[in-house]
């Protein structure tokens, strides 16, 4: 069975995010990690690979430093990695899925998986792009999956409860919290992960002009938002800072 | 010069990183409460292929560099000291020992297990008489009908309630002092060899330290690691790699001292604004940040030397003496930064100061360091 995983690098969900003069968010020094849905999504394909065999590519598209989230997953356990590397001015979900798209189309897949959302932009596109440009079935928000037979019987989360969906494969799965717990890469896997092949590729490597993925969605701003105020410390006898404190939710916080 | 880690480097150690905060940190304080020696947490250590971690794939280890070693120690040991002393004494004392001099054979045979995690590394040197002075050593080992014959006791010996075999030192030849000691490697299960974990001790209390005794235990001829009467010089190169993890150790404990005390500084407020507004506990977090980022520097010198085959003995004292010093320095600043609260057991920076402390005795006193630096001067 052969399975792809897409992938994104994102912020540490540590980082402390501030935005520089020109208004772009400032990405110096920050550590970036693999987008944990996606790690979710990693360990899936491991663990199928493991009880059928098969090969398990993990495929992302980002800067150069990418890579590290690449070799992580390759640590972790899977096979192979492709890299598209995408300098572009500015990208939206549109040119990510087309490039992604057209690197998996050059793959050999029964399974597609990737998170259901990148932590960093938390747009919940990317996946479902991808499915609908190769034509396959997608199910999202996935937290228990079963493949036998040329089908992938996935359980997921819906309003109040859950829902048990078939698909035939190939499909494209989107991973949520809840599906598995990803695995620590052990240090022989870290070892093996430098000698893992690793392709890189470009948008244009892939037949993919600059009109072709230029981005359809602009960002006009990014602004952070206003710094909490100080709590507020209401003195006085219980009886009476009661009232207070009543009065103050009703008259200034407006929610009583 | 180059002061990135390779990208290997940096995986292992942020992988480490990650599994001591999530998987080793949560227990700490309950393992220095109770004593008990954290198995569960030597297991999972094995399982990520870390109880192999410098040695080569073809002994069942993970094949990476002395770099990585430390740097995973360093994290481990930032969550809790007595795993870190576990870990460094299994990998320093217990494997190394039989890597740098055992037979191909010896090494299929003992070493493989340890790298697996099978079984804890231990290393038998130090004896009631001979600490400092390895001199004093009054164990024998006398070769009879084509077995040693070992009489004679070791303490403070880590690991070995969990060890199949101990690695000791013995005067195999009584007329040439040091130069008369060999190793040997002793199965715990020989009769007349008694391991005794009694110690009380003021800190690294999930640690294994115990007492061992010797009373005509016969191992074969074959156990003898590296050359006969060549121990003494065996086991200071085997020192000088441990050194420089002690280093590491207490640039991990001096890290965990300085987060702890940033973390509060930032939370407690007096006079109207939380401490580390205030220059006087301001100054105290720089010092140790700065001293961190000093005994850091030089056990990745220590080690990088190490992997390149140069000289690094200079090197690993220096990163002992001042990684260990500048841990229990921190751990005392961690205490006065915290006030009160730093001085009951709630809060972590007085086991820190307890951890911290046998990092300077352990593998040679910090006297012992700067005497081997001083000789290096040309004293």
């Amino acid at each position: 069975m052969k399975i792809v995983v897409c992938l994104k690098q994102t912020f540490d969900t540590e980082a402390k995010i501030t935005i520089n003069p020109d208004g772009k968010i400032n990405d110096q020094g920050v550590s970036l990690i693999m987008n944990p849905y996606d790690e979710f999504a990693v360990e899936e394909a491991l663990r199928l690979q493991e009880k059928n065999g098969g090969e398990v590519t993990v495929v992302s598209v980002g800067g150069a430093k990418a890579q590290d989230a690449l070799r992580q997953a390759l640590a972790m356990g899977a096979d192979k990695a492709v890299l598209v590397t995408a300098e572009l001015a500015a990208m939206d979900e549109y040119s990510t899925a087309t490039i992604l798209a057209k690197a998996i189309a050059g793959l050999e897949y029964d399974l597609i998986i990737g998170g259901f959302r990148a932590v960093d932009d938390g747009s919940a596109q990317v996946a479902g792009r991808v499915a609908e440009i190769l034509g396959l079935p997608v199910v999202n928000v996935v937290t228990k999956l079963e493949v036998a037979d040329g089908k992938a019987l996935a359980t997921r989360e819906i309003e109040g409860g859950s829902e048990v969906v078939e698909v035939p494969l190939p499909a494209v799965i989107t991973a949520q919290k809840g599906l598995n717990e990803p695995r620590y890469p052990s240090m022989k896997g870290i070892m093996k992960a430098k000698k893992k092949p690793m392709e890189k590729k470009d948008p244009a490597g892939l037949g993919l002009d600059a009109a072709a993925v230029a981005a359809r969605v602009c960002a006009l701003e990014y602004f952070l938002p206003a710094p909490r105020a100080a709590g507020k410390i209401i003195p006085g006898e219980p009886a009476e800072a009661t009232a207070a404190l009543v009065r103050a939710l009703r008259e200034e916080a407006r929610i009583i | 010069m180059n002061f990135d880690l390779t990208p290997d480097q940096q995986m292992i150690r942020d992988v480490v990183r990650d599994f001591a905060d999530n998987e080793i940190a949560p227990r700490a304080a309950e393992t220095d409460r109770t004593g008990q020696f954290p198995m569960d947490i030597v297991k999972k250590l094995a399982q990520l292929d870390l109880m192999g971690l410098p040695f080569p794939e073809q002994y069942g280890g993970a094949g990476a560099d002395n770099v990585s070693y430390c740097l995973a120690l360093e994290e481990i040991t930032r969550a809790c000291g007595s795993t870190g002393l576990t870990y460094e004494a299994h990998i320093s004392l217990g494997c190394m020992p039989i890597y740098l001099f055992g037979t191909e054979e010896q090494k299929q045979k003992y070493l493989t297990p340890l790298c697996r995690g099978e079984c804890l590394g231990s290393f038998g040197l130090t004896e009631p008489n001979a600490g400092s002075d390895a001199g004093g050593t009054q164990t024998t080992a006398v070769l009879e009908d084509g077995q040693w014959v070992i009489n004679g006791s070791k303490c403070f010996i880590t690991n070995a309630s969990f060890a199949r075999f101990v690695t000791i030192t013995a005067l195999t030849d009584r007329s040439r002092g040091k130069r008369g000691i060999s190793a040997l490697i002793v199965p715990t299960d020989a009769p007349g060899f008694t391991v005794r974990a009694g110690y009380e001790k003021l800190g690294m209390h999930g640690s294994n330290t115990t007492e061992l005794f010797f009373d005509n235990v016969r191992v074969p001829a074959e156990n003898l690691v590296g050359k006969q009467n060549q121990g003494f010089k065996q086991f200071l190169s085997v020192l000088d790699g441990g050194r420089v993890a002690i280093g590491a150790m207490g640039v991990g404990i001096a890290q965990a001292c300085l987060e702890a005390s940033l973390a509060y500084a930032q939370q407690r407020v007096q006079f109207g604004q939380s401490i580390s507004k205030f220059q006087a506990i301001q100054f105290k977090l720089a010092d140790m940040a700065t001293r961190i980022e000093l005994a850091r520097n030089m056990y990745l010198k220590a080690a990088w030397l190490k992997d390149q085959g140069r000289p690094y003995s200079k090197e690993a004292s220096m990163a002992k003496l001042y990684g260990s010093e500048i841990a229990t320095r921190a751990a005392l600043e961690a205490i006065q930064i915290h006030g009160g609260y730093g001085y009951i057991r709630e809060f972590p920076v007085e086991r820190y100061l307890r951890d911290a402390k046998l990092l300077e005795i352990g593998e040679g006193t910090s006297e012992v360091q700067r005497l081997v630096i001083a000789r290096a001067l040309g004293c």
